[in-house]
């Protein structure tokens, strides 16, 4: 069956309700098991010894007094595991150090023992002698030739020769000529931007439970984005079959990107196989900010032309993002997508990607957009303002369509930018009256979105309620939407689906729960395999009837004769099929594999009004709005979710949130106290339009909604708050101090 | 043939051209196709790279069909939160 | 290391544990005691997670040592539903998607309850303000805010 139909209209009877979800009676009861939550009978505390300093050479690690402790049951060091497979050499160095410190907070040992309280005495018992080296952790920094290098032999061929070796890779994208462009213009505008690295913020650290038998099998409870990622991750580095790992996924308390690799596991099970027995590693809060995912750190430059008119005649910018202690920020994907929402005819952007003496960036939501975004649409901004012109119409006039060549090269199919910026400017908050001291901005948006490996298998029982077993953990809601999904398809009620999250022995390989794929990939694929499970059906009452299975035709629930001709036989339900199943064939069900290709791209426009006390500086967010694509809302209350969060996680690193590092290269914020993530009290309530241009690779025209949401807040508050304050902020976060000295130095 | 959109940085590697042609009918013979006639891009398609055709964006599926007047762009390899 | 003898009560039973002096009432009630669904998200009181009351006042169960709930009566998201009947608020919470990944929702749960028995007509700025101790990063608060006020205006008809 070809499940490229969006474009036949369709009458839905499930998808696009507002259902409770399978998993809240769990959630709200308190029951729901998270990565901290679970326990095994001679269980161990697991815990890590982290690095002091931004930059050391470990010269002696002395494990004996630790593990002469009554109660430690083993320590590890990187020693423990020799050499890995180059694919996840990095990602064993940031689990454990080899040779050197790269970082405040950089792993170097771990204990288990049989208590919390023995395991913290024994990491004090761990004799390190460490050579002090000179560290960076500033992105312009360490891209001078004299500035310390972290790694000998990491710069790609892209790299000019001469450039520190801090300086990773180059990449550059775009068409058209600059220099000719900007000569079209009549104003050029030319800014730095700078923003801080923040981090993702989930309220629940990074928690496992690993077991590790004699015989060499292993099991590990886990809150992850992707536990067959986390299988396949640490099966390379144990040097493991990945056949001998299974890994669960434990309800997963946020992850936004910062659970897609992994940090304690391999050591968990490292420690499980030394000591013969589970152990249990639960990070703090501090060590959660100081040794995972936070993302790069960004300094950009960036020069447009614009007409008196409002066209943009070229774009460029140059992005330098440092991601931490190893190769890979997301710069790429920042330099493909700036300026992804306009239709230009000169655009150009270099990007470059820096290691420094910070924990290694992990993916943040929509990772390396919003930066680019805040740059690239605060420099619009001001163009659009400088001339008078409305932004809005603006950006109508510069936007992309569908046939637009996007400036990271290829030509797009049906796309809802537009839709957003006329909802947006349709909307009453457009026109709404503004007082004194505020401001209001409004910003663009894009977001690729992905698909990937997918694997889900959906049986029917044999009273004819289904089961839907997936493999990607459910972050936000998404259970719901594969239930409606499957009850959809089936035509059966939603509470006759269930569906499940199997261990990795289940099913096969599926990709992380990343790249707002799953609502996209696995339901592709869950409608597959219902469709799968349909046609099986079919064929059953067709024997049945004794006809063939083309007569038969599968609508509400129940097989029924196609048309007239077929024979006059009373329907079939799924109950009634599932009923006899054991006689006509045994039982029933459908599965689906697939690498889910064609997720489609996502736009949004988000407005916000701000205002700005001149005499603190301090910024307070008054209304917020957000117009953006959805393909199709299968559940609108958690797309609609996914917005409002996307914006106020915005909010916080546009307003507060910063990775403050000291001279010494320490991190001085490693608590929810100093790194303040929005709360109740800052905000308003975040309205959300949703618009549904089909993506027409999915069956019902879904789109992933998770991550554009985040791409357009940074800039939107930035230029709010630059025109209630009168001044143009170029600098995240836009703090009350770093506010304050603005207004003055522009008063 | 199908031309292949390259990104900047990648176009220096392959002789400075933002266009190059490939024999290839799908994707696994698209990126072969550079490996072979571009060895500069090798590192670079090694490490992973993410392929738009006419619009689509594909990472790995080497059968996908190509036609010989689809759009064909690489990326760099995506990866989201 | 000798450990300490607490009687205490926690959501109505009365209930016995040793403790480590060290040991926070969120140890104890995690590790000893098997009540997981009190959560921890940063072991400082500034997320929320954790929150409980005690003697009916709200606090968070990781700044408080487990010996100190000797005598006091201890409630935490495990006691708020009777039975299979959830709370207004509870309900409410999964009516209204006001819980995105769940793993803050205990906490706001308690501390929405504990708004309601003191205040039963907040405003929305009272709901802001009392729920601000409570970190939430998925959701931007939006749904939380609104399903607590709800949840107030059903119960004030109710009653």
């Amino acid at each position: 069956m070809a499940l490229d139909d969006s474009k036949k209209t369709r009458e839905f009877k499930v998808v696009g309700t507002r259902p409770d979800r399978p998993d809240g009676i769990d959630k709200v009861t308190g029951r729901a098991r998270f990565g901290a939550d679970m326990v095994a009978p001679g269980m161990l505390t697991g815990r890590v010894l982290r690095s002091p300093h931004a930059h050391a050479r470990i010269l002696r690690i002395d494990t004996s007094r630790a593990e002469a402790l009554p109660g430690v049951k083993a320590v590890v060091t990187r020693a423990d595991f020799g050499a890995v497979p180059a694919h996840v050499a990095d990602i064993m160095e940031n689990c454990l150090a080899g040779e050197k410190a790269l970082y405040d907070g950089h792993a170097i040992a771990a204990v288990a023992a049989v208590s919390a309280s023995v395991a913290r005495q024994a990491l004090r018992l761990i004799e390190v002698d460490y050579e002090v080296l000179p560290h960076v952790t500033d992105v312009d920094e360490a891209m001078k030739p004299d500035a310390p290098v972290l790694h000998e032999g990491r710069q790609q061929e892209t790299v000019p020769p001469g450039m520190s070796g801090n300086v990773i890779s180059r990449c550059e994208f775009g068409h058209g000529d600059i220099e000719a462009g900007l000569k079209q213009a009549d104003r050029v505008i030319e800014r730095t931007y700078r923003t801080a690295a923040t981090h993702q913020g989930y309220i629940e650290p990074h928690a496992c439970l690993a077991t590790m038998t004699a015989d060499g099998q292993g099991e590990l409870w886990v809150c992850t984005q992707g536990h067959y990622m986390v299988r396949n991750t640490c099966a390379a580095i144990l040097g493991m079959d990945q056949g001998r790992l299974r890994v669960t996924a434990s309800e997963i308390g946020g992850g936004f990107g910062g659970k897609t690799t992994v940090f304690l596991e391999p050591v968990a099970l490292m420690l499980a196989r030394k000591s013969g027995r589970p152990v249990r590693m639960v990070m703090s809060r501090s060590e959660v900010l100081r040794a995972t995912g936070p993302t790069a750190s960004t300094s950009i430059d960036v020069r447009i032309g614009m007409t008196k008119e409002g066209r943009i005649t070229a774009g460029f910018a140059e992005l330098r993002f440092q991601g931490g202690a190893w190769p890979g920020s997301p710069v790429g994907m920042g330099a493909m997508s700036g300026f992804a929402p306009y239709d230009l005819e000169n655009v150009k952007t270099v990007g470059w990607d820096v290691v420094t003496n910070r924990p290694k960036a992990a993916a943040y939501r929509a990772p390396g957009a919003p930066m680019a975004a805040f740059a690239i649409e605060s420099a619009i901004d001001e163009l659009a303002h400088g001339f008078g012109l409305d932004p809005l119409e603006v950006r109508l006039m510069n936007g992309a369509d569908e046939g637009t060549k996007s400036s990271y090269g290829p030509t797009y199919p049906a796309i809802g930018l537009k839709a957003t910026l006329e909802a947006a400017k349709s909307h009453p908050h457009w026109t709404a009256p503004l007082g004194k001291n505020q401001g209001r901005g409004v910003a663009c948006g894009f977001w690729f979105n992905f698909g990937g490996d997918t694997s889900v298998s959906l049986s029917v029982t044999p009273d004819g309620t289904v089961t839907l077993t997936e493999g990607n953990p459910d972050i936000g809601g998404s259970r719901a939407a594969m239930t409606m999904m499957a009850a959809e398809e089936l035509g059966i009620p939603y509470d006759q689906v269930r569906t499940v999250i199997a261990d990795t022995g289940a099913l096969g390989q599926n990709e992380v729960t990343h790249g707002s794929r799953v609502t996209f990939s696995v339901g592709l694929a869950t409608i597959a395999a219902a469709r799968a499970a349909k046609a099986e059906m079919c064929r059953r009452a067709a024997r049945v009837w004794g006809i063939d299975p083309d007569a038969v035709e599968w609508e509400d629930g129940a097989a029924r004769p196609a048309g007239p001709n077929a024979g006059k036989f009373p329907p079939m339900t799924i109950r009634d099929i599932a009923a006899i199943a054991p006689k006509t064939g045994g039982p029933i069900s459908g599965h689906h594999e697939v690498m889910a290709e064609g997720a489609g791209v996502s736009f949004a426009t988000h407005m916000v009004d701000v205002e700005v006390d001149p005499e603190t500086g301090a910024t307070k967010i008054l209304r917020y709005t957000v117009f953006q694509d959805a393909g199709k809302a299968v559940h609108p209350s958690y797309v609609e979710g996914q917005f409002q969060g996307g914006a106020v996680q915005g909010i916080g690193w546009a307003l507060n949130e910063e990775y403050i590092y000291g001279e010494d290269g320490i991190l001085q914020n490693a608590g929810f106290l100093d790194y303040r993530i929005p709360v109740a009290s800052d905000l308003p309530m975040i309205d959300t339009v949703i618009l549904e241009i089909p993506n027409p690779g999915h069956p019902y025209g879904v789109r992933g909604v998770g991550e554009t949401s985040i791409v357009p807040p940074l800039a939107a508050i930035a230029n709010a708050v630059s025109a209630a304050a009168g001044v143009r902020m170029t600098q995240l976060p836009m703090s009350p101090p770093r506010v304050l000295a603005a207004i003055q130095a522009g008063g | 043939m199908v031309k292949v959109l390259l990104w900047g940085s990648l176009a220096d590697l392959a002789g400075g051209a933002r266009e190059v042609a490939v024999e290839a009918a799908t994707l696994r013979e698209l990126l072969e196709g550079l490996a072979r006639d571009h060895p500069g891009l090798r590192p670079e398609l090694e490490r992973g790279v993410s392929v738009s055709i006419d619009g689509r964006i594909y990472n790995d599926s080497w059968f996908t069909p190509i036609g010989p007047e689809s759009e064909v762009v690489l990326l760099k390899r995506l990866q989201g939160g | 290391m000798s450990r300490i003898h607490v009687t205490t009560t926690i959501n109505d039973d009365a209930t016995e544990f040793l403790c480590e002096a060290e040991a926070t009432l969120l140890d104890v009630l995690r590790d000893e005691l098997g009540l997981t669904g009190t959560k921890e998200g940063c072991g400082t009181g500034d997320c929320g997670a954790c929150s409980v009351t005690v003697d009916g006042r709200l606090v968070c169960s990781c700044l408080m040592l487990g010996a100190e709930a000797e005598g006091r009566e201890i409630a935490t998201i495990e006691g708020m539903a009777e039975g299979e009947d959830l709370h207004p608020l509870q309900k409410k919470f999964i009516e209204m998607a006001a819980l995105q990944c769940g793993i803050c929702t205990p906490g706001f749960l308690v501390a929405a309850k504990s708004l309601l028995e003191r205040n039963p007509d907040p405003t929305e700025e009272d709901v802001r303000y009392w729920l601000a101790g409570n970190l939430c990063r998925c959701t931007g608060y939006d749904k939380i805010i609104r399903a607590v006020l709800e949840t107030a205006a059903d119960m004030r008809r109710a009653s």
